[in-house]
């Protein structure tokens, strides 16, 4: 962002425009996994514990090569297997990189109550801060892709950050770096569109794969990580990865206008009570009146 | 009201001018009990609710404090509410007074005491607000656990996560409006029911023009009637 702040404006004494005026530099950051070259060989599962300082914890077997069935608060980066049963009856092992989407219209920033505990960066990066999180779990409500997870010792919400620490450094994330395959690429947002499009392209023109097409979905805003899919209409079969997804209409309307209806009913009870009483004035029983037994 | 109370309240009503005991010292420490859980879930609700109201939590300690603490007092405020059903079911039970009374409840949000008919022990109001936060209670803990334990939800039942939000803000927002009339009435509009409910007591002027069916219960004055409960 210093870069972003530091690029020309205006320059003295010079013929001509100044170089570099009114240039537009995409700064959106976004991790792109092209699932057609991944081996599931779960390097990037390591590099993410390794740079998050987080053990390795037990395994969970569930008739599958997945480390376990969900990520973990401390278990930011799953890869997730499925054996996908073609049309034709051959058998495809399909294999996702999961984590945290950092979409550009993050559900768990809508639905946090706590100044301040989730904060989305010019750069795309939706990031928790545990210092303002409070716990409560409302995040895990908000999210369309189920990916923040919670703390019981600490009792704060914990997600991949998209190694944010690095990223501002110039690096690139931990599981970009660890994949053998290159199946993985960091870069720009348009950079990364790009790339995954030639790929898809690559895809149905080369190798028959007549529906591969790149996932990154409108309905949250568009995301700052991108899939290449064999079947782009079956986003589903790679380890339940929504076909639409979209902060929960609950949560728009909990967080929308059932605020202003509730806080205006609260403050019309209120304002209620004080018109009443201004109008209508307490109700006094007057001891001394003979029939409420005072003495004439 | 168990027989117990009523003996004595008609015991200390028989003294000239003496005052009537309204409620027993237990049902006053639920009564507290119950205020002060509900208070506490009250204002950190709300500064969940709304960044404007982000501040309460501070009072009691700041944000993830108030989160630790919020669904505890909510369990304590659900067993303070099941208290006070097993203490009041009996008197909570509408009557055929209780319907001759909804129909003038104008009157009586009017202070026009003359075209109100007689009230038991409780009035059909008190018996409304009682039904609702009891009512709202079960459905606050019910979708509260949700909320608590909302990992604890599978992801294929996620409906059940946006269920409880729902629920959750609903019955909230209608406990919060029974609970402004109700502290409304109690400290300002009707005159001796806040030092009731400290006290215990009553005079027998309050206890005859707010509730003569069951001023003449205790007393003896008249003939009960035969629906007020005993």
């Amino acid at each position: 962002m210093s870069q972003a702040t530091l690029a020309i404006k205006r320059i003295s004494g010079h013929a001509g425009p100044a170089p570099g005026e009114g240039v537009e530099r995409d700064y959106q950051v976004c991790k792109l996994v092209d699932t057609t070259t991944c081996i599931g060989c779960k390097a990037c599962e390591v590099a993410c514990l390794e740079w998050n300082g987080y053990e390795f914890t037990d395994t969970v077997f569930d008739n599958s090569y997945q480390t376990m069935p969900e990520t973990t608060w401390k278990y930011w980066n799953l890869i997730k297997f499925n054996e996908h049963e073609n049309s034709d009856g051959t058998i495809s092992l399909l294999m996702r990189k999961d984590q945290c989407m950092h979409c550009a219209d993050p559900g768990c920033l809508a639905a946090c109550p706590a100044d301040g505990a989730i904060v989305q960066y010019t750069n795309g990066i939706v990031d928790f801060q545990q210092a303002n999180c409070i716990g409560c779990g409302y995040c895990v409500s908000g999210c369309p892709f189920d990916i923040p997870k919670f703390n019981p010792a600490t009792k704060k919400m914990f997600k991949c950050t998209l190694c944010v620490d690095r990223v501002s450094q110039g690096l690139e994330p931990a599981c970009i770096k660890s994949c053998p395959t290159g199946c993985l690429h960091f870069g720009t947002k348009e950079d990364m569109k790009d790339l995954a499009d030639k790929r898809a392209t690559q895809l149905r023109d080369n190798f028959g794969f007549e529906k591969a097409g790149v996932y990154d979905p409108a309905g949250v805003g568009g995301t700052g990580v991108i899939y290449v899919l064999h079947d782009a209409t079956n986003p589903e079969a790679y380890g339940g990865l929504p076909k639409d997804p979209h902060v929960p209409w609950v949560v728009r309307f909990w967080k929308g206008p059932a605020k202003w209806i509730g806080n205006l009913a609260m403050l019309g009870g209120i304002v209620g009570v004080t018109l009443h009483y201004l109008r209508f004035g307490p109700k006094r029983v007057d001891d001394s009146k003979p029939e409420n037994g005072g003495r004439p | 009201m168990s027989t117990s109370q009523v003996i004595s309240s008609v015991r200390r009503a028989g003294e000239s001018g003496g005052r009537i005991l309204r409620y027993t010292l237990s049902e006053r420490v639920h009564h507290w009990t119950g205020f002060f859980a509900y208070f506490y879930c009250l204002i950190t609700g709300l500064a969940f609710w709304s960044p404007y109201m982000y501040w309460m939590a501070a009072l009691v300690g700041g944000g993830p404090t108030a989160r630790f603490w919020h669904p505890w007092f909510g369990l304590g405020f659900t067993l303070s509410m099941f208290w006070m059903y097993k203490m009041w079911y009996r008197d909570l039970k509408t009557t055929d007074a209780d319907r001759r009374w909804s129909k003038a409840m104008k009157y009586y949000i009017e202070n026009e005491e003359e075209k109100v008919p007689p009230a038991g022990r409780f009035n059909y109001g008190q018996k409304l607000f009682f039904w609702l936060m009891f009512y709202g209670v079960i459905l606050l803990v019910l979708s509260g656990l949700g909320l608590w334990f909302v990992e604890s939800i599978p992801w294929s039942l996620r409906w059940l996560r946006y269920t409880a939000v729902t629920v959750h803000v609903v019955a909230a927002l209608a406990t919060i409006g029974a609970f402004i009339i109700h502290v409304y009435m109690s400290t300002a509009m009707v005159s001796g029911s806040f030092s009731a409910m400290v006290h215990g007591e009553v005079t027998p002027a309050w206890a005859k023009n707010h509730h003569r069916l069951w001023y003449e219960q205790v007393t003896g004055r008249a003939p009960a009637e035969k629906k007020t409960a005993l």
